[in-house]
């Protein structure tokens, strides 16, 4: 008979299996992707540089694009097609994390309100969050629907 | 120089915000994305900051544009939101579009502020 005392003893002492446990390739495949990610935005604001007092539509593109890129990639390798598992942290969490930004979306808008465009500032606001949110909505919709029905 | 100033950035960015996710997700029980929440927020005080303090170019390049933009993000926001929308969650998807743009607006402003006065 096995002594039930010793026995919680012993798990309650083992420790919790770390959230970071066995990350290495993980983190690897997500640094490289987040270069490559910004990389591709540095790049969009220097074919496209903003004009002080503007509207950002560089950075909105950049956003807006990200989001509906996401809506196609990450329904296609989690509900239809099943791809090595770096795929994902690699071009989700890494390339299209770091080529979209939320920082500069709202620093950005505080610059706007701080240059007395609050109007401008206002419109950037509700435009990103609606384009973002259509854009991703209408991406994985449609992935769905067109992969469904070619692997049916 | 200034493309290593962006990559750097962007190898540091992007790595912490999934870390950070992982470790805020595994302590709580919710399928609100409050790790995405925390990095956002985070970037947007930082980048605040910059603005404010109006630092050297390299500094603005490295922290600017490579670690806070890659540490923020726009495409998993959106999807998160997506997920708790398709899911049934409509209340948190609300919650979560509204606390980001108020957080990640509030720590802009608060972070600009702070950097003109430093």
């Amino acid at each position: 008979m096995t002594d039930p005392g010793i026995r919680t003893a012993t798990v309650a002492t083992r420790p919790r299996p770390s959230a970071l446990h066995g990350q290495a390739p993980v983190v690897a495949v997500v640094a490289v992707g987040g270069a490559i990610g910004a990389c591709a935005r540095y790049a969009a604001s220097l074919i496209w540089p903003a004009q002080t007092g503007g509207f950002p539509w560089t950075t909105f593109w950049v956003n807006v694009v990200g989001c509906a890129v996401i809506g196609v990639f990450l329904v296609a390798v989690t509900e239809i097609r099943t791809v090595h598992h770096l795929v994902r942290p690699f071009f989700g969490t890494g390339v299209l994390g770091g080529f979209t930004t939320f920082s500069t979306y709202a620093v950005d808008i505080q610059k706007l309100v701080g240059h007395g465009r609050p109007g401008t500032g206002l419109a950037y606001l509700a435009a990103t969050l609606l384009a973002a949110l259509a854009a991703v909505t209408l991406a994985a919709t449609t992935t769905r629907r067109v992969l469904k029905r070619r692997t049916r | 120089m200034n493309w290593l100033l962006v990559i750097t950035g962007g190898m540091i960015g992007a790595p912490l915000r999934y870390l950070t996710d992982r470790i805020v997700q595994s302590r709580h029980d919710t399928v609100f994305p409050w790790g995405t929440l925390a990095v956002n927020v985070t970037g947007c005080l930082i980048l605040g900051l910059l603005a404010g303090g109006a630092p050297g170019q390299n500094l603005q390049l490295f922290l600017g544009t490579g670690l806070c933009g890659a540490l923020t993000t726009y495409s998993t926001f959106s999807y998160e939101t997506l997920r708790l929308t398709e899911g049934g969650a409509g209340l948190l998807a609300a919650a979560n579009v509204l606390g980001s743009v108020v957080a990640g607006l509030g720590a802009a402003f608060a972070g600009v502020w702070v950097g003109g006065v430093l």
